[in-house]
């Protein structure tokens, strides 16, 4: 039983993150049902006022809560591991989980009570509680309080290591909270100088255009928020739980310093069908959303390449079929690989989105949220899955109560997603809306009725594993008797490829380009956009 | 040394594809957007939000022929309808949609035709062509409160006689 104390802050951080995806799961499945024709919302009332409220319980629980503190508490783990030191000021880490504990309850009371119905992305002029608002920027205030703690604990080790480079994991991590606090300055400021003294009524109006600006200004680079993590297990924790190593330990940092640069400046391919905004600086955003799709390429080349290197030690061949021997009875494994194998499809999906032309096409169709299953919701939650099925029995000092379970609960979400996530996506491109209760609509097309069922059925088959991953971890808390096995070490890397040249692991040069091309990207925009807004619509309450 | 020296030549042969690959769909979609004269919308001015219904051309919204086979459609989005929910125009038309909203964010979604955020304070512009005759739906793609999913009208494309 292990009591160190940044475990127990890691199990704090991981309950709410669990109990968050419990209830997303539980609102989803009502949803995908709704599609198939199914309608449970009258029998949910009072709980559920309606699709919509269920909706936006669905994403603020699944997309902002669970991944937000499943990473606080994953990533300070892993620091504090990697590192070898325990976290500088564990007090102060402690502090910083209860504000945003605090933060959470305070957004979910109006998020409950159907006062805050305005999904995830909260555009005004639609108007929830302001609680709502204070307490989701209390969350963001708390996740910069975790980039300090990380900085910190990395300050505290320099000093002590003044000649040695900085451990892969924690480089990785603290690359993941840097990009990210840049990042959720867009978020920040459309919070503080616009939701919260408008929503306090201190000021009558707001503007739709900027308010979205500043979202999406952190809408985007939050996917690389919740992904980076993903990332440090499959580079720094996956090749040895493969039996391998790490292929390339600069190229790892390269992808990850160039994460750092380009997550952030590329915001406006959510918005390439607002108006307001000049097409040219869309088209410099699209561009460098293709630039983003470098590293992803230089992670998929080498994670697949670390991957391979353990099926070969353990007696793989040929081209292709080496795929087979990795360790598949390993259900921590196994949630990750089968993770990555779908988030490619969730990449390519993401070009055809980022694409100036064929975003016409997708842009606010249920092709959108069949892409954002795929990547948050597969790339990112079946990792997080997988990495719990080692993490929690390491924290709790109990064995994962069934391996056959979690095997089954794994390879149930592969095959429910591409149901699910296959129907979206052509429902998408057959032109059907997302965000939309389309079972009560009066404009449901012929071609879509062969693929809404399976939108049910998928999401049905969703709900089961995850009724199964949460049985089993329950189970292993309160049933297991086993010792936990020792938690996977950090992979090694390839011999040869050790040599990271000095300015790979520096802060600096990178953060400070980072903010240069922030300021040519957004700087023109957002100038303008400040300057020339009026705020002149009034808030309504709409549901 | 000679692993070492292998892992480099594996990254190389990875690298340059991974940027050519990019640059290549990136050339392409370039090509094809403005060969095909694809834009997106842009900065078309803006329009008070509570005074949307003394504002031109938004005080009458509808159809104007504004040259032979071009129209212009007024329309102002609010919860949760299009003023006017249908409108016609013959086949082989050209349309240009004028539209923006009262009210709260709307969407306007024409399968294959137009895709098009409706934000208060901005007039929202875009051009189509309507070459079939027959009935096009025209859907609120953004959520837009209780109601959102009866928020729709059509395009009627008639014959030409």
């Amino acid at each position: 039983m292990s009591r160190a104390p940044e475990n127990r802050l890691t199990g704090a951080y991981l309950t709410v993150a669990l109990v968050a995806l419990f209830g997303g799961v539980v609102t989803g499945v009502v949803q995908a049902l709704e599609h198939a024709g199914i309608n449970l919302y009258p029998a949910l009332s009072p709980l559920i006022r309606s699709y919509y409220h269920g909706l936006s319980l669905h994403g603020v629980l699944n997309v902002l809560v669970w991944t937000t503190f499943f990473i606080c508490g994953f990533l300070q783990f892993i620091t504090a591991r990697a590192l070898g030191t325990p976290l500088a000021h564990p007090r102060f880490a402690w502090v910083t989980f209860w504000l945003m504990t605090g933060g959470l309850v305070l957004a979910a009371i109006p998020l409950v009570g159907n006062a805050a119905t305005v999904m995830f992305t909260f555009y005004p002029p639609m108007k929830a509680h302001w609680a709502f608002y204070v307490g989701l920027t209390l969350v963001v205030v708390g996740t910069w309080l975790v980039t300090l703690e990380l900085a910190l604990t990395w300050r505290a080790w320099r000093a002590t290591h003044p000649d040695a480079r900085t451990p892969l994991a924690a480089f990785m991590s603290l690359v993941t909270f840097a990009m990210w606090t840049i990042a959720s300055l867009g978020i920040a400021a459309e919070m503080l100088f616009m939701m919260i003294p408008w929503s306090l009524g201190l000021v009558a109006g707001t503007d739709a255009l900027l308010a979205r600006a500043l979202f999406w200004f952190t809408g985007h680079p939050i996917v690389y928020f919740w992904l980076l993590p993903a990332y440090v297990s499959w580079y720094t924790l996956v090749p040895r739980q493969a039996g391998g190593t790490l292929f390339s330990e600069p190229l790892a940092r390269v992808s990850f310093i160039l994460f750092l640069v380009l997550s952030t400046p590329l915001g406006f391919h959510h918005q390439f069908t607002d108006p307001g905004i000049h097409e040219g600086w869309k088209l410099v955003h699209a561009f460098l959303t293709f630039a983003v799709f470098f590293p992803s390429l230089l992670t998929f080349f080498n994670v697949v390449a670390s991957l391979e290197s353990g099926a070969r030690a353990r007696g793989g061949k040929g081209w292709v079929a080496w795929f087979a021997k990795l360790p598949w009875g390993d259900p921590s494994l196994a949630a990750q690989v089968l993770a990555m194998i779908l988030f490619a499809f969730g990449g390519i999906g993401g070009l055809v989105n980022a694409s100036f032309n064929m975003n016409l096409l997708v842009h606010n169709t249920a092709w959108i949220p069949g892409h954002l299953h795929l990547t948050v919701g597969t790339a990112v939650t079946l990792s997080f899955m997988g990495i719990t099925y080692w993490l929690v029995p390491y924290l709790s000092g109990r064995a994962l109560w069934s391996r056959w379970l979690a095997l089954a609960q794994v390879w149930l979400w592969f095959v429910g997603m591409i149901v699910f996530s296959n129907a979206l996506h052509r429902l998408g491109l057959m032109g059907m809306p997302r965000r939309t209760m389309i079972g009560a609509s009066a404009y449901i097309q012929p071609e879509w009725k062969a693929a809404l069922p399976l939108v049910g059925a998928g999401g049905t088959v969703l709900f089961l594993s995850a009724l199964l991953y949460f049985l089993n971890l329950v189970l292993t808390l309160v049933a297991s008797r086993a010792p936990a096995p020792a938690a996977p070490e950090f992979a090694t890397y390839a011999e040869g490829t050790s040599g990271t040249s000095a300015i790979l692991d520096r802060w600096r040069p990178w953060l400070v380009l980072t903010l240069v091309m922030i300021a040519i990207a957004y700087g023109p925009t957002l100038v303008r956009l400040v300057a020339t807004t009026p705020f002149d619509a009034p808030g309504l309450r709409v549901w | 040394m000679k692993r070492g020296t292998t892992v480099y030549l594996y990254e190389l042969a990875w690298i340059l594809p991974s940027i050519a690959i990019p640059v290549g769909m990136l050339a392409a979609l370039v090509v094809t957007a403005f060969g095909a004269g694809i834009h997106l919308p842009g900065v078309e001015g803006r329009v008070v939000p509570t005074k949307v219904a003394e504002t031109p051309p938004f005080d009458r919204p509808g159809v104007v022929e504004i040259a032979p086979g071009r129209y212009e459609a007024r329309l102002v989005a609010q919860i949760w309808s299009f003023t006017p929910s249908e409108i016609r125009v013959p086949a082989g038309s050209t349309v240009t949609f004028v539209v923006t909203s009262r009210d709260v964010v709307h969407g306007l979604l024409i399968h294959g035709k137009a895709n098009v955020m409706l934000l208060p304070g901005q007039v929202a512009r875009v051009t189509t062509r309507f070459d079939r005759p027959g009935e096009y739906p025209m859907l609120c793609h953004e959520y837009c409160g209780l109601a959102h999913h009866t928020m729709w009208g059509k395009v009627i494309v008639e014959p030409r006689s």
